[in-house]
Parts: structure tokens; C-alpha cells; sequence
């Protein structure tokens, strides 16, 4: 039976995972048109016709999905790039090429398994906490996974054997070094702040109330190292206005030049899981996980399905802020992207940090 | 060996990373070693195709060298072979974002061989017709800039600003890009009837847009970061490298052939040059920023003041006669014949005659032997000469600057390597 509800918790939390990222994908593709007065993606199955008479009362659901391209997103794109050559460039090694967008998002992945998606619950006499793996690290084991991430970039850009790879291969490792300081700062003032480690206590330290009023939602007891956090996790993410590593106006494609079928989309999908664990981490972090003000969840299975609801939603929110981020703002250049790293960010993080320590001894 | 041989005589890396050894001085203490990058003509952020070599320390750009020419059709050689009327086509593909200025060019290059002046409503047209496809231009030029910064949102908004214009375009001349509008001596045709409202009302949405991008982008910190101080270009140097139009102006250079040699009526309308100060990338932005408001009032003024009467000069030796006039008197019949045949054929004599165009001073410099042909044709195609500075602008600055500057630049290929 344990093996069964552990088995079911992978199962929960990888189709989580894997929905927030395509969820994503559709919100950029969609999402995007709304913003610059397009249409979008509006086809693929728009006009689905069948005779088989079983089917017949789906059709209308199918059409639907066609017309808001939601067919042609999750569908028609992962065909088309499954059926494209793969190419490899001269003189690399098909391994290493191989290995580059599988450590890009594999990481990333295997990172969502120290996500909480819901308050804990007993169903049947089993006292079940949605989180495939409560380690005591916690937060540390999500941090390392985001640097074994940089590697897959990296790697990319340097077996491309191309000179925009290789730039671009170079951007990523020097703007993630950069910004994982920041971000690191910013969340150890959380982990002074709750002190824990663990991802399920933090939710449970912000469940309570500041001056009867205010949610303790980290959001409002660190707004500095929230914006930090924030900054340097779209930083991380390699989303405009951070994508210089992949600037397509100066590096063709950046470190996935020589890349195309499904190694290229295993990029993209690790990039938009990477900023769906980016937002699930902000939800968990700052704003209180599924917690709302004044409302205590039962420990029933619905309860935990209330719980999950408002966690998505959150999450959904800061995945849709991204997007939007990014189709607004133009871009950083390299030399304006490492100043705001280590001369503002990490300076501010640092003096954060110290204030947040000197208020923990005081109080 | 000079530096532009030396760069592109080296090993541009195909298939392979390589890098370039520069002599070291002696009291090099690292060894280093610069990279040379190709980009274009085939980079996807090259508007047109040119080709910019650069060698890179770091990011920083230590050398550059730009080649022209791939668009090359070999306009001048064309116009010799058809007569001058037939050369309105080809000057359509010179710069193809604003075409009519081109054809208002040619046609007053012609016209001032020929000793004659069009009627002032057509002279007015001219106007209004010019002053929107600057709009047209400039409005390509900032939206593909903010894309290449990577605000493609900006690009869009300014690209439907430009698609309610090119509607207008079409609705006058019947095409959208490739034009030709203008003829020697006069118009193909009117204006439609309803132009003025339907000017107005495609006004309203490019301002809507416009304002839109101005707050997307004019205070966007990130825009002003990427903008500001980069490829500074000086009054002086601006004069010195022989700049025109926007990009001379945005150094503090006031010259607009406009304003300094008034053609086609342009002394009748009231509107500014705008200035820049420091001659930087932000600058240049700005200009064009205001040139369009700017146009669109001299498009308002033109179409409030636009006077009656013909389209066309008349002189059956120029321009052709009304069909009525051709089917029935014999004098008609034998003009026509005339024209068509033999083309307009202007008296021996050589002339330059220069507009204010999207990008600069487009001058025609047309030599006639007394024949329906052109003895000789030579454009002045302002692109071409605004790459001589793109070097000196790139220097010492980082590889995300090559693009936008160049598109600052809005080098056109069509025109610039005609």
C-alpha cells in the first residue's frame, strides 16, 4: 500500500509538473496574441468532423479546443517536432549532443518532487502529504537541481561547435552564476525567517496572522527579498528581459543553434517547467502556499482539493505574470545584466540578509 | 594588409569554433585570443542583407568590417535601356518601404531636365502621398529596432500602425508595395473621393498606436539603457561621413532638403525638423519619433488647403492625352502614337534633382542625349553612404549593440545597393 500511495504521489506530481508547463506553453502562444493584437493559434482540429457515432458527442469539446489552440499547442507542435530530422552538427559527439537538452530538463523536473501541491489529508485510515519527497534539505535539493540545469545550457552551447552556440553557451553559465548569489540571499532570509528548511513547514509558518489582519504571507514580512527572488528567478528562467543567452537579434538562437526536433523542444520544455517551479516556488515561499486568510482547511480529501485548487491558481497567476513579463520588456545587454546582478541585487540581498539577521537576534 | 582584407580573408569558422591570434604588444600579459564572427547575410536580425564581420574581445567589438552589395540589380544599367516613364517601376524597388518618395524623385529629376512644373494639386498629392510613406518608413524602422531589442510587442503595434497607411496607400494607387504612382508630368491618377475621411481616420489609429509604443518603450528604463550612448555620433563627423535625414539630424545636424531646398510646395506648409542633441541611438529613435508626428500634420495641411484643378501638366509631348481626345481628333491620335513610341524626350542636358527621403537625400542625377531614353542615371542612395559610419559606430561596443545600431542605420537593401 505505501508503495501504491508513493507510486500515485509521482504520478500527481509529474502530471502537475508536466500540466503547469504546458499550461505555460499555451498561455505564450495564446496568451501572446492577445497581448499584440494577433489571433493566434486557432486551427488544428477547429473544423474536426467524424462519422463514428460514439465520438459524434465529443466533437463540439474537440472544435472548441481546436479554436482556442489548444489542439495545435499540445498536440500538432510535439508531432511535428517528433517527425523533424535531427539534426547533429560535424564534428561532435552524438552522446554529449544528446545529453545537453536531457540535462537542461530532466533537473528541472525531479526538482518538482519537493513541491507540496496540497495540505495533507487522511483518506481510509492513511495519513497521506502530497510531496513525493520531504527531504530535511529541502529547499538546498530544488537549488541544486537549478545548477545541474545550467550545465545542460552550457553544454549545448559548446558541442553546437558554432560561434553563436558557444556565446550563448557562455551568457547562460555567467548569468546563472551571477544571479544564483542573489537568489540564494533572498532565500536564506526565508530560512532564518521560518527556520526550516522544508518547503511543507514554511507553507504552515505563514498560516497565520500579522497585527489580526494581514496573512504572514512571506510576501509582506520580506518584500525585499521577494523582489529579489522574483528578479533573479526570471533571471534564472532565461526569459526576456533576461534571454541573452539566446538573444535572437544577436546570437541567431543563442545556445540551441545547432539544435532542432525533439532535442530542441526538450529546451523548451525545460524552460517552461523551470519557470512553472519558479512560480510554484514564489506561491510557497511568499504567499502562503494554498493558504488563505481566515480559512482553515479540513483534513478530508476534499479539503485537499480545495487546498490544491488555490495552489494552482496561485501558481497559474505568477506563470501568466512571466509570460506577460516577457512580451513587454525588451531586452538587457550583457554588460547592464552583470551590473544589476552584483552591483544592485547582490548588495541589496546582502544588506537584506543582514537586517533580517539582526531582527531575528532582537526579537 | 589592410584591417578589412585581414578580416575577411580569415578563417570565419564554418562548421568549427575558431579564434584569431592578434599581434600582442609587448606588454600583453594574458594570452588572449579575439574571436571573428560573422554576421549576415543570412543572420536573421540583418534588415536586407549585408554582411558585418566583427571581431570580438570578449563581447566587445575591436574590429568591424561591412560588406554591401548583395542586393545588387544593377538599377542604374536599367534605365538606360527603357524610356522615362518606365524607369517609375524600378525606382519602386529602391527603397521599398516608401516608395512614392522615390517616384516623386525620379519624376522631378525628369521634370526639371524638361523645363516644366506640375500642377499644384498634384504637387499637393505628391506631398501627402510622400509624407505617408515616411510615416510607413519610419514606423518599420522603430519596430524592427525595438524587436531587435527584443520587445516584439512594440514591433507588432507599430506594423498594424503602418498596415492602416499602406491600406490608405492601396486605396489611392491600387498597391501596396510596389507603387507607381507618380508619372512624368503629372499622377497616374486623382485621389478617391473619400480620401481625406479615410486619411483621417487611419491617422487616429496610428496615433493610438504610437502612443501605445511611446509607453511601452520612451521611459522604459531597459529601452533608455539600450539606447542612450550608444554609437554617439557627432555633428561634425555626421557632416564629415556626408549623413543625411534622420540620422544626421538626431547629431544636431540641421539639414532637410525639405525645408533647405524646398520641392513640390513644400514652402507652403508649417511644420518642424526635429533635432537631436547628442547623436546616440536614443536620439535617432526620438527623431523619427517626431518626424512622424510632424508628417502626419503636413498631411492634415495638405489635405485642408488641397487646391482643384488638374493632376497633370498640358503638354501632349509629356504626358498622354484623354482617351476622348485620342479616338477622336487626329492630333490626339498622332500624340499619343508619339509618346508611346518614342517616350518622353526631354532636351540634351544633365540635372540632379534630390528629395527628402525616409532615410536621407535620395538624389537622381539623370543625363539626357535629347533621346526617349536616359543616356546615363545615377541614384544617390542614402543606405549606401550611411554604412561608411557603421564601423566607427560599432567600435568598442558590445555584440547586442550590432544589431539595433544598424538598424538605427535602416540601411534598405534594395536602395542601398540598387
Amino acid at each position: 500500500m505505501e508503495w501504491l500511495i508513493l507510486f500515485l504521489k509521482v504520478f500527481v506530481v509529474f502530471q502537475v509538473a508536466q500540466g503547469l508547463a504546458s499550461l505555460c506553453v499555451w498561455v505564450e502562444r495564446k496568451g501572446s496574441a492577445l497581448i499584440q493584437d494577433r489571433i493566434g493559434a486557432n486551427r488544428a482540429g477547429a473544423f474536426a468532423q467524424t462519422d463514428i457515432l460514439l465520438l459524434k458527442p465529443v466533437m463540439p469539446i474537440i472544435r472548441l479546443l481546436g479554436v482556442l489552440g489548444i489542439i495545435n499547442t499540445l498536440v500538432c507542435d510535439a508531432v511535428k517536432a517528433l517527425f523533424k530530422e535531427d539534426f547533429l552538427p560535424e564534428n561532435t559527439s552524438n552522446f554529449v549532443h544528446s545529453l545537453a537538452p536531457f540535462m537542461g530538463a530532466f533537473p528541472v523536473f525531479v526538482a518538482y518532487a519537493l513541491i507540496p501541491i496540497a495540505p495533507d489529508f487522511t483518506i481510509a485510515g492513511y495519513y497521506i502529504r502530497p510531496q513525493v519527497a520531504s527531504l530535511d534539505v529541502g529547499i538546498l535539493f530544488i537549488f541544486a537541481m537549478g545548477s545541474i540545469a545550467v550545465y545542460g545550457a552550457t553544454i549545448a552551447g559548446w558541442v553546437g561547435n558554432n560561434k553563436f552556440s558557444l556565446l550563448g553557451g557562455l551568457r547562460t553559465a555567467a548569468q546563472m552564476i551571477s544571479y544564483e548569489l542573489a537568489l540564494g540571499l533572498s532565500l536564506v532570509c526565508m530560512v532564518i525567517l521560518y527556520g526550516t528548511l522544508d518547503l511543507y513547514e514554511m507553507i504552515e509558518a505563514q498560516s497565520t496572522l500579522l497585527f489580526g489582519f494581514l496573512p504572514a504571507w512571506g510576501v509582506f514580512t520580506q518584500p525585499i527579498a521577494f523582489i529579489i527572488f522574483f528578479i533573479a528567478g526570471m533571471a534564472e528562467t532565461k526569459r526576456a528581459p533576461f534571454d541573452l543567452p539566446e538573444a535572437e537579434s544577436e546570437l541567431v538562437a543563442g545556445y540551441f543553434t545547432e539544435y532542432s526536433g525533439m532535442k530542441f523542444l526538450l529546451f523548451w520544455l525545460g524552460e517552461f517547467a523551470e519557470i512553472a517551479l519558479l512560480s510554484a516556488l514564489m506561491v510557497i515561499m511568499f504567499f502562503g502556499g494554498w493558504d488563505i486568510p481566515f480559512v482553515h482547511y479540513p483534513e478530508t480529501w476534499w479539503g485537499a482539493l480545495i487546498g490544491h485548487a488555490v495552489f494552482m491558481a496561485k501558481v497559474s497567476f505568477f506563470c501568466v505574470l512571466q509570460i506577460v513579463i516577457r512580451w513587454t520588456l525588451p531586452r538587457f545587454r550583457y554588460d547592464q545584466l552583470m551590473t544589476m546582478g552584483w552591483k544592485m541585487l547582490l548588495p541589496i540581498a546582502m544588506f537584506n540578509l543582514l537586517l533580517t539577521g539582526a531582527l531575528k537576534l532582537l526579537m | 594588409m589592410s584591417l578589412k582584407r585581414h578580416l575577411f580573408n580569415e578563417d570565419l569558422g564554418i562548421g568549427g569554433v575558431s579564434t584569431h591570434m592578434r599581434p600582442r604588444a609587448l606588454n600583453d600579459d594574458l594570452h588572449t585570443e579575439t574571436m571573428i564572427l560573422n554576421m549576415g547575410p543570412a543572420h536573421p536580425a540583418t534588415h536586407g542583407t549585408a554582411r558585418i564581420a566583427v571581431e570580438l574581445s570578449g563581447e566587445e567589438i575591436i574590429d568591424a568590417a561591412v560588406e554591401v552589395g548583395y542586393l545588387h540589380r544593377g538599377f542604374e544599367k536599367m534605365c538606360e535601356t527603357v524610356d522615362y516613364n518606365q524607369v517609375i517601376p524600378y525606382t519602386d524597388r529602391l527603397n521599398y518601404v516608401s516608395p512614392i518618395i522615390n517616384n516623386v524623385g525620379w519624376s522631378l529629376a525628369v521634370e526639371k531636365l524638361l523645363g516644366v512644373e506640375v500642377p499644384k494639386r498634384a504637387q499637393y498629392i505628391r506631398v501627402i502621398l510622400s509624407e505617408i510613406s515616411r510615416i510607413c518608413d519610419h514606423l518599420t524602422c522603430l519596430g524592427a529596432s525595438a524587436m531587435e531589442l527584443g520587445a516584439f510587442t512594440a514591433f507588432l503595434y507599430l506594423v498594424e500602425a503602418r498596415e492602416y497607411l499602406w491600406d490608405l496607400v492601396e486605396e489611392v494607387t491600387g498597391a501596396r508595395l510596389t507603387i507607381s504612382y507618380t508619372r512624368v508630368g503629372g499622377l497616374k491618377h486623382d485621389l478617391t473621393a473619400d480620401f481625406a475621411e479615410k486619411m483621417h481616420e487611419a491617422f487616429k489609429g496610428v496615433r493610438f498606436h504610437l502612443d501605445n509604443s511611446d509607453r511601452l518603450l520612451s521611459r522604459n528604463r531597459i529601452f533608455l539603457d539600450r539606447m542612450c550612448d550608444v554609437a554617439v555620433v557627432s555633428k561634425e563627423k555626421a557632416f564629415s561621413y556626408g549623413l543625411t535625414g534622420p540620422i544626421l539630424r538626431a547629431s544636431g545636424g540641421d539639414f532637410d532638403i525639405r525645408k533647405a531646398n524646398p520641392y513640390s510646395s513644400y514652402e507652403d506648409f508649417d511644420f518642424e525638423v526635429p533635432l537631436g542633441t547628442k547623436g546616440d541611438n536614443y536620439d535617432r529613435f526620438n527623431v523619427r519619433f517626431e518626424e512622424m508626428k510632424q508628417s502626419m500634420s503636413i498631411c492634415e495641411q495638405a489635405i485642408a488647403n488641397l487646391p482643384d484643378g488638374p493632376i497633370s501638366i498640358d503638354d501632349p509631348h509629356v504626358v498622354l492625352e484623354d482617351k476622348d481626345e485620342v479616338y477622336k481628333s487626329i492630333d490626339g491620335m498622332i500624340n499619343h502614337f508619339e509618346l508611346v513610341i518614342r517616350g518622353v524626350e526631354p532636351p540634351a542636358g544633365e540635372v540632379y534633382m534630390s528629395v527628402e527621403g525616409g532615410n536621407g537625400e535620395v538624389g537622381f542625377y539623370v543625363v539626357s542625349d535629347g533621346s526617349g531614353k536616359p543616356y546615363r542615371c545615377r541614384v544617390r542612395p542614402p543606405s549606401y553612404i550611411h554604412m561608411g559610419i557603421i564601423k566607427e559606430m560599432l567600435l568598442g561596443h558590445s555584440i547586442a549593440d550590432v544589431v539595433p545600431t544598424f538598424g538605427m542605420i535602416n540601411m534598405i537593401g534594395g536602395e542601398c545597393d540598387r
